[in-house]
């Protein structure tokens, strides 16, 4: 086991430096930099924060949804190949239940501002 | 400098011109730039644009139409009075600027955002779906023997390159998998006419002014086919900038798109558009993932193209809201 602070409160400690710090500072292109770096930040912290949760979830689903076991990484991979095969589609039970719940998770991740995620946010995640 | 070659070459084409003065890069990869300079004329500054690939970068992307065809479009939509720069010269090889064209600089605004937000295009922006549609209906109207030779796609060869694409980047992703079925089982098949289409018609590559649409640009993805897909890809959801119950770029309804294109003499088919959206949302998805893939093999190792990698869930949650909506 490792000490702390965490990882998410080491990332997030730097995100607040730059952010509070170092943005009254520059200006131009570099400024466009930096806010892009911030966000990085602020990413890695989401993920930290909610991808252990939100990876195991989706095995589960992945699990129920093919009958068989493996890590998220393999599961979708089989996902994917199925749906390619056309062995499996919206019209099996689970599987846009599991897109959703899948895609939110990425959102929530990845560009928790983006419109039609606040719009499917508003409708009960 | 290349002010000094702009100089020489103006002087060349532009009655009575002196030289140039504020040359600055706009935008620029490795083998295209774009350039804004003045052109010193007795009768008052010229405001003047180049595009160009610089010398030693001759050879265009595979889907690009290249910048001579793209000075030709742009030079004939200008005379079939659709907003567009005039093109003032093309470059040659006296000019030693590489290859590429000079245009006449039109003022206004290309950032989606600030058309969508700022006051200034307040009066515009109800009236842009329609004059859209206006626009593309004449573009599409352009005479076919007067073209520059230009790649020819339908949608059965775009969902087979897409999806080699897709693959090509490894990277398993269930909802493009939907995506590809769905678009495999709607395929319209050839369409009834082929068109010009401009290929990247969108919020952010037309310039606005507080009158409306001044010019359509970035044509380096013009091709021949069905002109539906251009109708499609103004309404996909990445160029509404949040203005999501706005398909037609952030600024209005489909229905007004339509009907500024059928105003113009022309049939729209609503099926074929859906289609070219759906296929122009995977189109966006798999060209973020391209951008994952330049970032991890450089040369551009640029965080700003690390994150659009992390904008392809975009395109997946808006192919869910397409291809299985939620009640609401």
């Amino acid at each position: 086991m490792q000490d702390e602070p965490t990882p998410i409160e080491l990332t997030k400690s730097v995100a607040d430096f730059l952010r509070n710090d170092i943005t009254p500072l520059i200006s131009g292109h570099q400024a466009f930099k930096l806010r892009v770096a911030i966000n990085i930040l602020d990413l890695v912290t989401r993920q930290l924060t909610r991808e252990e949760a939100s990876d195991a979830a989706e095995v589960a689903r992945l699990r129920a949804l093919l009958g068989i076991d493996g890590t998220v990484t393999e599961l979708n991979r089989v996902l994917a190949e199925r749906i390619a095969k056309g062995e499996v589609d919206l019209s099996t039970q689970g599987l846009a239940e599991h897109l959703w719940a899948t895609t939110m998770d990425k959102l929530a991740v990845d560009q928790p501002n983006y419109a039609s995620y606040k719009r499917e946010l508003g409708r009960g995640g | 400098m290349i002010e000094a070659e702009l100089s020489r070459s103006v002087r060349r084409w532009c009655k009575d011109a002196t030289g140039v003065t504020g040359a600055a890069k706009l935008s620029g990869g490795a083998s295209q730039e774009t350039w804004r300079f003045d052109i010193t004329h007795p009768d008052g500054a010229i405001g003047a644009i180049l595009r160009r690939s610089p010398k030693g970068y001759g050879a265009a992307p595979t889907r690009a139409a290249g910048l001579a065809a793209e000075a030709q479009l742009m030079q004939l939509a200008f005379e079939a009075g659709i907003p567009s720069p005039r093109v003032m010269h093309v470059l040659v090889p006296k000019d030693d600027l590489g290859t590429g064209f000079i245009m006449q600089r039109i003022e206004g605004e290309t950032i989606a955002r600030k058309i969508l937000r700022d006051d200034e295009y307040k009066a515009a922006r109800p009236h842009l779906a329609r004059q859209i549609g206006g626009i593309l209906a004449g573009l599409h109207r352009l005479p076919k023997d007067k073209l520059p030779e230009l790649r020819s796609r339908g949608a059965t060869q775009e969902i087979s390159e897409f999806e080699r694409d897709y693959r090509s980047l490894n990277w398993p992703k269930p909802v493009f998998e939907l995506a590809l079925r769905w678009l495999r089982d709607h395929d319209p098949g050839p369409s009834t006419e082929t068109t010009l289409v401009h290929g990247d018609f969108r919020n952010g590559n037309l310039i606005i002014g507080a009158d409306g649409v001044r010019a359509v640009l970035d044509w380096e993805l013009a091709h021949l086919g069905d002109p539906m897909e251009d109708l499609g890809w103004v309404c996909v959801n990445s160029w509404r900038f949040g203005e999501i119950d706005k398909p037609v770029g952030g600024f209005g309804a489909r229905e007004d798109l339509f009907a500024g294109y059928e105003a113009a003499g022309r049939k729209v088919d609503p099926e074929r558009v859906k289609f070219w959206e759906v296929m122009g949302t995977l189109r966006w998805g798999i060209m973020c993932g391209g951008m994952m893939q330049r970032f991890r093999e450089g040369p551009d190792h640029s965080m700003e193209r690390a994150m659009i990698g992390r904008r392809a869930s975009e395109t997946e949650i808006d192919l869910l809201r397409l291809l299985a909506p939620r009640g609401s």
